[in-house]
Formats: C-alpha cells, structure tokens, sequence
C-alpha cells in the first residue's frame, strides 16, 4: 500500500516536472568570457541577459533556464564542451559565439542535437555562402560588411589614397579585402602588424611619410588603444582614421579622450533614434554600469528576435519555430532588420564617430547613413535543403 | 632618411623598455640559475599598480614612484612564498611553476581589475611633442623613457662595478658555490637580485602604461623579447643586456618598416605583403640564430 502509494506520488511528480520542463526554454549562451577579448564575450552574455529582463524574464512568456559557457577562445574546447551542454538534454537555442574561429566547428554539434545556433557576433563567410544551414541564424552582420561601409564612405568622400592597416592573421586580410571591395581610390600600403605588437609608433611614422587622405584600420582590442594614443600625440590627427571594431565601447573607456573625432563603420550606435535603441541603452546602463557596444546590441535583439519567434510559433516546434525565425518578429534597435535566404541580416550601415556624452563618458555616434538594406554578397551561393 | 631616423629612435625607445625588463631577468637568470617567466608579470602588475596608485595619489610620479616599489615588494614576497623552494629543483620544475604563476596572476588581476584595458595619463610636464619632420611631430614623452633607461643603465653599471653587493653579483654569476664557500649569505644576495630586478620590471610597465594598452597578459609578448635580449646578451651581464636591448630594439623596429619597402620593390604587391611582415617578425631570431653560432654564450658572457 505505501509502496503503490510512493510510486504513485513518484509518477505524479514526474508528470509535474515533464510540464515544467515543457514550458521552459533552455538557452546557452557560449561567449569568450576568459583572456584578453573577454570584454566581447561580457558584452554579449549581458545584453542577452538585458534582452530577457526587458521582457520580464521570459522569452515567448515562457521562464528562461539560461546556461553560460566560457569558449576561452579555443576551438577544441568550445566543442567539448558545448557538445557536453546540448547531450545533456533538449536545448532549444544556443548563443554565440563571439569569434569566428569559433562558430565554425560548433554549429554541426548544435544543429545536429536539435538546437538552434543563433549567432549575436560571428557572421563568417563560409557560413554565408554554400556552407549555410538552416538552423543558423546570424544576427550581427557578414563579417564583410562593417569594413566595407568605411570602403564605401572612403570612394563618396573622394579619397585618393588610403594607408591600410591589419594584424598579420586571416581577419586581418579578410579586413582589408572588404575594405578594398568599395574603394575605388589607391591604396598607399597594406601593412601587416603582428597580433602581439605593443608599439604602433613605427607605423604611425611610416603614416606620416606616405601623407594619405585617410587611414584605415582594423586593430582590436589592445593594439587599437595603442594605436589611438599614439596618432593622437605624433600630431596627425589633420588625417582622418576610419576603422572597424578598433573605437567601440569596449575600447573606448582605455583609449579616452584620444579617440574623440575616430571613425568607425558600424550597423549600431548608442546614439540611435528610436524607441527600442533608447530602451535598451537606458536598463544596460542603468544595471551593468558601462556603456554597450554593438556586440551587446546584437545580443539584446537575439533575446527579442526568440520571444517574437516563439510567440508567432506558439510554442517550440522546431519546424514552426524556424519560420517565425526567418520572419524576424521583433523591434531591432537598429531599426530596420530582416533576415537573407541565408539567414544573415539586411540592414543598413553608418559611419560613426567618436564623441564625449554630456556626462563624460565616450561613445559612437552616428553620422550618416552608407549602406541601405545591405545584403552580403555570399548569399547567393546559399542553398538550403 | 626621416623615416630612418624615426624609426632608429623608436627602435631605441624599444629597446629601453627591454633592457629594464631583461636587466632584472638576466641577473635572476645569471646569479640564481632561476628561470623565472612569470618575470614579465611584474611589468603587468607595476602598469596596473601605477594606474591605481596614480588614481590615488593624484599624478603620474606619485603612482611611478609608490607602484615601482610595492612591485619590487611583490616580487620579493613572491620570491619569499614560493621561489626560494624552486632554487634547488630541476630547471623543468622552476618553468612549469613560473608558467602558473603567469597564469594564476594574469586572472587574478582581470579579477581585481576587470577585463577592460585601463587608461593611464600621461604626466603633465612631459605630455607635449616637437616637430621631428615634415608633418610628424615626436612625444617628449617617448624622449623621457629613453633617458630613464639610460639613466637606469648607469646606475646599474656603477652599482653592479663600483659596489661591495655588486661585486658579489659579478661573482655570483661566474661562480655561485664559490661565493657560497667564502662566507657570503648567498639567501640575501639572491633577495636583493630579486627585488631589484623585479622592481626595475614594474618600473618599466609604469613608464610603458600612457604609451600601451595596460591589459591583462600584457607582460607575456615583452617576456619572450626579454629571453632574446639576455640570451644575445649573455647570461648574467647588465652590459650584456644593454647592448642586446638596444639591438633588438632596432633590428625589430627597422627591419619591420624596411623590410615591407624592400620586398615591395622585389615582389609583387600581394606577394610582399604576406612575405614582408613573415620575414620582419622572424628577423629578431634571426639574428638571435646568428650571434649565437658565432658566439654561442652570447656577446658578453659573464662567466670567462
């Protein structure tokens, strides 16, 4: 008697939890989070987090059980790892992750354990073109795209020779290519710096010998720092600097007043006029106390593209949840925003630049529009099946 | 021309940088036969320390001075706590603890500090530049770190010639268990290298903080240079190692910016762009590879 009754209670529980777990959405989010760039992963794991409090802690009305991995930017272990995470049980999404080296080898363990892999940062080309999936989504940009807005703006201003500069490794040249895919003008050189350089005063001096209209440059993280104190106090700031992912938020608290008057091309700035954009940079500001960046952007939108597409599918279904996705049914804060036949974003671009807020602090601003409802140029060559 | 000579001065400038760092690593390397890597943490945590204590104190000397001292007390602690117990170990067991060491203290500071890169102003009196060429004007600022390093290379000569503990030194480089043998508290010779090399570490990460971004692990790349410049150098030679800083400087600055141009003018422009900066980045071991078949203890050894 007490034995039917236990296993009676037992089964009743379990029924309760099988409906708990029905109604909750498990989410990873998988973020460089350790070593130098962990300012990026820390950007993306807080704006999807002020994604799901803007909605009061749910996503599509259902409780969020949300899951943070650190990919320590290696490859290997991202892999291990979010294969442990997706084999544990049903996973419905997963975030990330920051870097390209890293999207790469996880979207076929995410995919194939029937999870979506939503990407907030990394948009790689080979993931554009033929290698695109139908259960990847990119929410950022083509990774293309925000070097070749700083092209584009180069040819409208009329510049006729432009001093290039990139880290010695793949992104670099990828930077530079798209850079030189809308520049029409000559390039004066392409240097090389090495990731690990600390000094950028050699180049800046070979800068000021070639005496270009402009410069271009993609040095993140530290080398960017380097490089902004230093332009500034060789007196050469007659020189426009135009960038990507060299002045953002992220950078900007250690480069200081040094960056003021920088370019940069970007889908994103906090400046942004409207409604949603305001929102999110007042509850980001207000809770984690620095100022967001693109990267926390992107993310904040992941967050509200997966409540708009779970309420449109009314429920998980992975077949319905994936053609709310592609519907794209939420208010970006960039404003316009839908998706490819490849799952990457069409949106416009802008070039931005480096100002001082009233209350002191250093941020992007908006300063005119470059590319309307731009689309890479992979998709074409993406097929899905 | 200009070019050159703004490059030579930066390679100089570099050069400086390197030697405080691999002045303190080739006496600890050279007197205590300790393979210390984590000795380019010490540059981390004086740029870290500089920035607070420069928060604090209000101003650059302030926190120059206050975080090259707790620098060189850090590393004495170090040396203290965990060192001391490795003099005697195997030189496999001094670099897998130091590595940790690296670790350990690289996510220790991101946990105090944060991840972000913090910023470090310049001191007032030095913050102005002056026309160098046509359109490139030169930091006072970068002219004062390489006076610093002169100046630290004097004193260290004087000290490391003229002085009773610098005589010990010498000795101690060239014969450990002899110096041992006459008498001499070799424990507080080694506490003294110690201090002091990792004191002029933090020193040089103060002074570096308003030119670089002052982030965690920024110490790593400078340690391998620093390894370069007390191998070239000879172990256990200050001389030694002001001669190498300065050549490692110079070959790295010049042959990164000459380099590019010359393969420019042999290659196609794709072709040298990929070539050029391989080469450059190869050049310092290069040279490295050269000095030591010719000279295989480096160019001023210190033990005859």
């Amino acid at each position: 008697m007490i034995t039917r009754l236990f296993g009676a209670t037992l089964l009743a529980l379990a029924a309760q939890q099988g409906v708990v777990s029905a109604q909750t959405l498990k989410i990873g989010v998988i973020a460089t989070l350790s070593g130098p760039q962990a300012p990026l992963g820390e950007q993306i794991r807080d704006g999807f987090q002020a994604g799901i409090d803007s909605l009061g802690g749910k996503l599509g009305g259902m409780p969020v059980e949300l899951t943070v991995i650190d990919d320590e930017l290696k490859p290997d272990l991202a892999v291990t790892k979010i294969r442990g995470y997706v084999e544990q049980g049903k996973v419905d999404f997963v975030i990330g992750p920051v870097f390209s080296g890293i999207i790469a080898p996880i979207v076929k363990p995410v995919t194939a354990s029937g999870a979506f892999l939503i990407s907030p940062n990394a948009g790689p080309s080979t993931l554009a073109g033929k290698g695109c999936s139908p259960d990847l989504f990119v929410t950022s940009y083509q990774n293309d795209q925000p070097h070749s807005v700083s092209g584009q703006f180069a040819t409208d201003q009329g510049y006729k020779k432009v001093f290039l500069i990139a880290p010695n490794y793949q992104a670099g040249r990828d930077a530079l290519t798209g850079f030189k895919s809308r520049f029409k003008g000559e390039v004066a050189a392409e240097d090389y710096v090495p990731l690990t350089q600390m000094d950028m005063q050699s180049e800046i001096a070979k800068i000021a010998d070639a005496k270009p209209d402009a410069v271009y440059v993609f040095l993140p993280g530290g080398l960017g720092i380097s490089f902004v104190k230093q332009y500034r106090a060789a007196g050469l700031e007659k020189i426009p600097v135009l960038s990507a992912f060299t002045v953002d938020e992220s950078t900007l608290p250690a480069a200081g007043d040094a960056a003021i008057g920088f370019y940069t091309g970007a889908n994103w700035a906090p400046n942004m006029e409207n409604a949603a954009s305001r929102a999110f940079v007042a509850a980001f500001e207000a809770k984690y106390k620095y100022v967001p960046a693109t990267y926390a952007a992107q993310a904040y939108d992941t967050a509200r593209l997966i409540d708009g597409a779970v309420k449109m599918a009314g429920g998980t279904d992975h077949a319905k949840l994936r053609v709310a996705l592609e519907k794209a049914p939420f208010e970006s804060v960039r404003g316009s925003f839908r998706f490819g036949a490849n799952h990457y974003p069409i949106q416009d671009f802008y070039l931005a630049r480096v100002a001082k807020r009233p209350d002191g602090k250093l941020q992007t601003e908006i300063q005119r529009k470059v590319l309307s409802s731009d689309a890479d140029p992979y998709a074409v060559d993406c097929k899905m099946n | 021309m200009t070019l050159f000579i703004v490059q030579a001065l930066n390679g100089i400038q570099l050069g400086m940088l390197l030697f405080l760092i691999a002045a303190g690593l080739t006496l600890v390397f050279g007197v205590m036969k300790f393979v210390n890597l984590a000795h380019g943490v010490q540059y981390m945590i004086g740029a870290y320390l500089g920035v607070t204590f420069a928060g604090w104190a209000g101003g650059f000397w302030a926190g120059l001075l206050l975080a090259s001292v707790v620098a060189g007390a850090f590393g004495l602690a170090l040396d203290v706590v965990i060192y001391r117990h490795l003099y005697r170990r195997s030189e496999l067991d001094q670099v897998l603890a130091t590595f940790g060491i690296i670790i350990t203290l690289n996510e220790v500071t991101r946990l105090l500090w944060g991840s972000n890169p913090l910023d470090m102003k310049m001191p007032e009196l030095l913050s102005g530049s002056f026309q160098l060429v046509e359109g490139l004007r030169y930091p006072i600022y970068r002219i004062a770190v390489m006076a610093a390093g002169l100046a630290v290379a004097g004193g260290l000569a004087v000290v490391v010639n003229r002085t009773r503990v610098g005589m010990l030194i010498r000795a101690g480089a060239s014969n450990g268990a002899m110096v041992e043998g006459l008498g001499v508290d070799i424990g507080r010779l080694f506490r003294i290298v110690f201090g002091m090399g990792a004191m002029l570490a933090g020193f040089a990460g103060v002074l570096a903080a308003p030119l670089v971004s002052v982030e965690p692990g920024m110490g790593d790349n400078l340690l391998i240079l620093a390894f370069v410049v007390i191998v070239i150098g000879g172990v256990g030679s200050i001389r030694g190692a002001f001669v190498a800083a300065c050549l490692v400087g110079l070959v790295d600055t010049l042959g990164r910016s000459l380099i590019t141009d010359l393969s420019h003018a042999a290659l196609s422009a794709t072709t040298s762009a990929r070539v050029g900066p391989a080469v450059a980045s190869m050049l310092i071991y290069l040279v490295m590879a050269l000095i030591l078949a010719i000279r295989p203890t480096g160019l001023f050894p210190a033990r005859a």
